[in-house]
């Protein structure tokens, strides 16, 4: 292979910034961060997702959501990461659904009302709602998708801060081994709070 | 013009599951053998147990071969071709036993022998109409041997149900029988599996832990599995899992008679006017070489061994490569896989960690381990459950439980916390025969980037495929309501046979040259000093994964080049 030397620089890398990331992930507070400028989104683009996101997995009296796990971290750093090439088209997807908000409820979608907001995405669902390519159930259906991602996927990435996605569903997190007595139905696992780069081994994904 | 490089003896187009294991005997034989591998090698670092990465496309890593040539597909030759953009086999040293689950199964003695048992059984009136199936040129008896070496040399756990006619119920029983017990114990329960296999007992079936390419304890300097859950589709951080780029090719590797080329891409098989086949093209970097050999074998997978042999045109073989009876491309089969049960569970499983491989297996209502004189289909399915799970995929799986509720806000993620750990799928596997007008030829309008056709499946379930279907999926309701399921969904049956991981037939193998590509050994019936590994051979699948018995008819086929040298390549 002709790239195993950079592999291995970059195993060695991934040890080194693993071990910091441990110390990090374990001193991560489980409240909201402050907010911070976006990476790749505009600040008002920014605002838009995570108010979409924030409907789509609500924080609510089943725990924290999509706010807490900054899912919106994560599509932010992916616009400008893996999912650059679809940079573009989701832009022109979050200015459709402020114009829609405003055509139909007089305002851009993060300043309605959360039954406003719910109503627009309902709209966009059923495909109701105008003014997108190609149509608003296919940019409905991706922003979904990327909440979930945001958060449920590994921290790494941005999102499911504080593992706040993967405690609400009882994922006990990523090992590189697990015992007989962890896959008993009669035993609760403790969940160890780890991404997979906490372990050091794995060379890092595009973000 | 390509450059000529020095002849080797064999050349191996293909390291991957079947090409991974055939250097082996080979390379012991004494022989040279080069390894032209369109992939590179993968480690350690390339395997992190990341569901994001894994699903997006970004694993398998680097530029994959396979997702430029994926396979047009259509049911009949009426209706239009359709194609999707990803395809899960795999680029690499190793093949797709890098990333795959590693069910490492025998096949039942019956589907050697589905058209005479049938007739002999039933009547020749139940094999169905228009399947072109055949018996194999042999017997369960002929490949045991072969089986038993791979499970050997690959490292394979399972517990043997027959040992020499001696049945034990804590295997399968209704296998056929064997020399030996597999090298390693079976891998461990779960507390689910545990569960399942409770409930199967109850029905008064015969449940048991199927054999698989994974270790469960340390072998051959390899560790064992640590059932961490990231397992399908992402390759092992501990080289538990027994693909060919951590068993059978190191080994070979060690005789230094075998050398991999990576990053070859192999165009095409060079045929003289004699016949016989004198080497290989292959780019690499761009550049093209010429690699003469003495023989060669072809292993690249089901569509790629079809697309190479058809795009190898010569004046002896004006058609394609062996095609001089036009049989290239026939009798192709995917395995009839479709049509899963999912259960609803009103408690958490535990189902987080493991492997596709650590599961429990039903095999009373495979092949014809049941009378089928009352039915109106011959065949039945292997039902499989199985403990591993991932936090997207777990909340994703949800969608279909939802029954018109929406798919987001608070009911929906309250619903998703509840159930999250609740669901499961069943792996139900299900014999599949190969029909006159099911075949693979190459898409007269669609082309890779290098401008070659890519292959064009029209192929559909039958009758009989999908009256198996139908069959399996009550039987899996059944067990899952024994086991305390509250809710059961099943998929759709047939329609088209799509791009598949167990994609048969297209180079079959068997005595008659009219009928059969390839001769009872794996070698073509028109170019002498060729063979064929794979799935491709095989002209019937039974009711379980193709790759362990692809492995064994690997082996055989290299055995038996070493053994007649002279006959073969000389
Ligand atoms: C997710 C997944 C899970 C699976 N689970 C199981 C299981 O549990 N049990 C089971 O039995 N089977 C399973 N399978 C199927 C199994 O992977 C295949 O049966 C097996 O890998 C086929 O072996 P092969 O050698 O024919 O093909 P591969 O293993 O795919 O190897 C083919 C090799 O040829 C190379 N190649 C292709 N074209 C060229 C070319 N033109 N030039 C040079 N090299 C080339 C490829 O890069 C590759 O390395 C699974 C498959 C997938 C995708
Ligand atoms: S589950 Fe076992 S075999 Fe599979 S990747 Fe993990 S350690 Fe390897």
């Amino acid at each position: 292979m002709s790239d195993s030397i950079s592999r291995r620089e970059l195993l060695k890398a991934a040890g080194i910034a693993g071990a910091a990331a441990i110390v990090r992930a374990e001193a991560f507070p489980p409240a909201i961060e402050p907010a911070q400028a976006p990476e790749t989104l505009t600040s008002s683009e920014y605002e838009t997702v995570q108010a979409i996101f924030s409907r789509i997995v609500p924080s609510d009296e089943n725990g924290p959501g999509a706010i807490e796990a900054q899912a919106a971290r994560y599509i932010d750093r992916a616009m400008g990461g893996a999912l650059a090439s679809i940079r573009p088209a989701y832009s022109a997807g979050i200015a459709a659904v402020d114009a829609y908000a405003r055509a139909s409820m007089g305002a851009s979608f993060a300043r309605l009302s959360a039954t406003d907001q719910d109503a627009v995405l309902t709209d966009m669902q059923e495909n109701r709602a105008t003014g997108f390519m190609p149509d608003s159930e296919s940019f409905f259906n991706l922003v979904r998708a990327h909440a979930i991602q945001g958060t449920f996927s590994d921290p790494f990435y941005g999102g499911n801060a504080g593992f706040t996605g993967w405690d609400l569903i009882g994922y006990p997190g990523v090992r590189t081994a697990v015992s007989a007595n962890q896959q008993r139905m009669d035993v609760k696992v403790t969940p160890n709070h780890r991404s997979a780069y906490d372990f050091g081994m794995f060379s890092k994904g595009e973000l | 013009m390509a450059t000529t490089l020095p002849k080797t003896n064999v050349v191996i187009i293909g390291c991957g599951a079947a090409g991974g294991v055939a250097a082996l005997p080979l390379a012991q034989a004494g022989i040279e053998v080069i390894g032209l591998e369109a992939g590179s090698w993968v480690t350690t670092p390339d395997m992190a147990p990341d569901e994001l990465r894994l699903s997006r496309g970004a694993w398998p890593p680097g530029v994959q071969k396979v997702n430029r040539e994926i396979p047009t597909v259509r049911p009949n030759p009426s209706s239009p071709v359709t194609r999707g953009n990803d395809h899960p086999m795999m680029n690499a040293v190793g093949g797709t036993s890098v990333h795959y689950w590693g069910q490492s199964w025998r096949l039942n003695p019956w589907d050697f022998k589905v058209a005479s048992e049938t007739r002999r059984r039933y009547g020749a009136s139940r094999i169905p109409m228009g399947s072109t199936v055949e018996d194999w040129p042999f017997g369960l008896e002929e490949l045991g041997p072969y089986y038993e070496k791979v499970e050997y040399e690959v490292g394979i756990s399972g517990k043997a149900g027959n040992i020499k006619g001696t049945l034990d119920p804590r295997g399968n029983i209704f296998e056929g029988s064997r020399q030996r017990e597999y090298p390693m114990p079976p891998l461990r329960s779960t507390g689910y599996t545990e569960k399942m296999a409770a409930a199967a007992r109850a029905l008064q079936w015969h449940p048991f832990p199927g054999p698989a390419a994974i270790t469960s304890r340390p072998y051959e300097g390899r560790s064992a599995c640590v059932y961490h859950g990231y397992c399908s589709g992402a390759g092992c951080h501990v080289n538990a899992k027994s693909s060919t780029a951590v068993s059978t090719i190191p080994k070979a590797q060690k005789t230094r008679r075998f050398k991999i080329v990576t990053e070859a891409h192999v165009t095409a098989i060079v045929a003289g006017n004699d016949g016989r086949v004198s080497g290989v093209n292959y780019l690499k970097d761009g550049t093209e070489y010429f690699q003469p050999a003495d023989a060669v074998l072809l292993a690249t997978y089901t569509y790629e061994n079809v697309r190479t042999l058809l795009l190898s045109k010569s004046a002896a073989y004006p058609n394609g490569l062996s095609n001089n009876h036009g049989q290239v491309g026939r009798h192709y089969f995917s395995h009839n896989q479709g049509g899963a049960v999912s259960a609803l569970f009103p408690f958490n499983l535990n189902n987080w960690y493991g492997t596709p491989s650590q599961g429990v297996a039903v095999d009373n209502w495979a092949d014809d381990n049941f009378d089928h004189a009352g039915l109106d289909f011959i065949g039945g399915g292997m039902m499989w459950v199985y403990s591993e799970r991932r936090p997207i995929g777990a909340v994703n799986a949800l969608q279909g439980w939802l029954q018109g509720r929406p798919n987001w806000g608070s009911a929906w993620k309250a619903f998703v916390k509840e159930n999250a750990d609740r669901t499961n799928t069943a792996y139900l596997q299900k014999s599949t025969l190969p029909y006159e007008d099911n075949y693979l030829d190459l898409d007269p309008e669609v082309k890779d980037p290098l401008g070659y056709p890519v292959i064009r499946i029209t192929a559909e379930y039958k009758e009989n495929e999908r009256k198996i279907a139908a069959f399996i999926q009550d039987k899996m309701e059944q067990w899952y309501r024994e086991a305390g399921a509250v809710g059961i969904q099943r998929a759709a049956i047939g329609g088209a046979m799509g791009v598949s991981t167990h994609a048969y037939g297209g180079t079959r193998m068997g005595d008659n040259a009219e009928t059969n590509v390839l001769n009872r050994w794996g070698f073509s019936h028109e170019a002498p000093n060729l063979g064929v590994l794979g799935a491709s051979v095989m002209g019937t699948s039974g009711s379980r994964n193709p790759t362990l018995t692809v492995q064994a008819l690997a082996w055989r086929t290299a055995e038996y080049l070493a053994k007649n040298w002279k006959t073969v390549a000389g």
